[in-house]
């Protein structure tokens, strides 16, 4: 089974756990409602979406209430260590976590000791917290984008907040911010970077590029970059490798967002709404 | 698209990443709060600096504030009355890391796209009105979003008054050069 762990932003908001579901424009969890607009709640719906549309169980969630002072981040971190131990999960996504390095430490000992480790997927604060930590090579899949991606490359910065000017986020330089990620041990197992080209890359290099279609709206939207990392989390748990998933769910996610013909002003919503078919097309047609 | 720099020539040469020995730095529970300090400080015209922490103090997600030592005392004091005293006061004895000092406005006609960092806005030039928020990872970025769109920039709540992680700070600088172009 998929697991989704992140946070919502609300500070009432308790720590949740359970099956994932879509109605409407909310994800349901633990008979709670939570409005889908961008962040984990667009990686959970996306990644509904897409394991409906392979014909596969529901995602499970964890979710905690965190509006960016870390408590509601401290309490899932806690919650997750202990509940880990006794779970079977095939696949795991990390995603908007507050970064702290030491709970990050603590929670890694816990997946570590876990009777089989599941695929680790991490993407947004998580994501962070694994390369300070030094622990990047813990993971199958990182999914950042290029700003992301300079942060992985630049081995002293603890937050893209403070990645070095001469790393610049330049499209033409994705190869040797790979390289330089890599070479620092700031990576995982595979890169799905986001961009204006989508790529795969691994220690080696880049593996696979998608950069079509292009809807240049899709840029200033909150919750494309989201919206990917939960399609490539569903595909990868159906059992797909994690080469051909991150390929799919390039395309796939481009195409929803051809379909759902963005503007710069649009929500994520409508994209997700295309992503059934946008995956239909990309498995049945190969397109 | 166009890359500019975030501070004037004159800041930009003050934030030279030079260990000096007659600066020191305060560190906060949490970012919120060195956002908090960062602006009584200025507000009371002392000379601040928001920087990053060296490593040995680094937890993940921090900001410090670098402040001339020789007025610890006076500075400590008006924190301290404003009930936000620092955690720690040290002398910086290594070069302290820079905030990005880079970001990028992107015309997509009606629209224009402000990215600072890692965090972009975008606004709709004709009415102002901040259409969406994207990029980060921290957790108060969709919380920052839920705040700011469909808010105009004059009316908008200021990520520097509720936001609380360094993806805030970012969104500060982005809604500051928003600001700054939509006024032309």
């Amino acid at each position: 089974m998929l697991s989704i762990a992140g946070t919502v932003p609300s500070e009432e908001f308790p720590v949740v756990c359970g099956e994932i579901t879509l109605s409407g424009d909310t994800v349901r969890i633990d008979g709670r409602s939570v409005a889908v607009n961008r962040g984990t709640t667009a990686l959970m719906a996306a990644s509904i979406a897409t394991a409906e549309a392979l014909g596969l169980p529901a995602p499970f969630g964890f979710l905690a209430g965190d509006i960016g002072l870390g408590k509601g981040s401290r309490k899932l971190y806690k919650y997750l260590t202990d509940y880990l131990p006794d779970s079977s999960f095939r696949t795991l996504t990390f995603h908007y976590l507050q970064p702290i390095v030491h709970w990050h430490e603590r929670l890694q000992e816990t997946l570590q000791k876990m009777n089989e480790t599941p695929t680790l997927i991490a993407d947004a604060g998580f994501m962070y917290a694994a390369k300070m930590s030094g622990q990047s090579s813990l993971y199958d899949l990182f999914t950042p984008d290029l700003g992301e991606l300079a942060f992985l490359a630049d081995e002293k910065a603890p937050h893209p907040f403070y990645t070095r000017g001469f790393i610049l986020h330049d499209e033409n330089r994705v190869p040797d911010l790979i390289e330089r990620a890599y070479a620092h041990n700031n990576a995982a197992r595979f890169l799905l970077v986001k961009g204006r080209q989508d790529c795969l890359a691994d220690r080696h290099g880049i593996l696979e590029q998608v950069d079509s279609p292009v809807e240049e709206a899709l840029e200033a939207m909150g919750g494309t970059g989201d919206t990917l990392t939960g399609i490539v989390s569903a595909l990868i748990n159906s059992g797909m490798a994690i080469e051909r998933a991150t390929v799919v769910a390039m395309k796939t996610n481009r195409l929803a967002g051809q379909y759902a013909q963005p503007t710069p002003a649009t929500q994520i919503m409508e994209v997700i709404r295309y992503i059934p078919q946008a995956l239909s097309a990309v498995l049945e047609k190969g397109i | 698209m166009s890359v500019l720099k975030f501070f004037n020539g004159k800041r930009k040469e003050a934030a030279d990443n030079k260990a000096d020995a007659d600066r020191g730095i305060m560190v906060f529970e949490s970012t919120s709060e060195v956002i908090q300090a960062e602006n009584s400080l200025k507000r009371e015209g002392w000379e601040v600096r928001v920087m990053g922490p060296p490593p040995e103090i680094q937890t993940g997600c921090d900001l410090v504030i670098e402040f001339p030592l020789i007025e610890e005392l006076n500075i400590l004091r008006m924190l301290e009355k404003e009930g936000n005293p620092p955690l720690e006061v040290v002398p910086v004895t290594n070069p302290l890391l820079s905030p990005v000092d880079l970001f990028h406005v992107k015309d997509f006609g009606e629209y224009l796209m402000v990215r600072a960092a890692n965090m972009k806005l975008t606004v709709e030039k004709s009415t102002g009105n901040i259409v969406n928020v994207s990029g980060g990872g921290c957790p108060d970025v969709p919380y920052l979003a839920c705040k700011m769109v469909g808010q105009t920039l004059a009316d908008a709540p200021s990520p520097r008054e509720i936001g609380h992680t360094l993806c805030g700070y970012a969104l500060q600088l982005a809604f500051e050069e928003a600001q700054r172009q939509c006024s032309r």
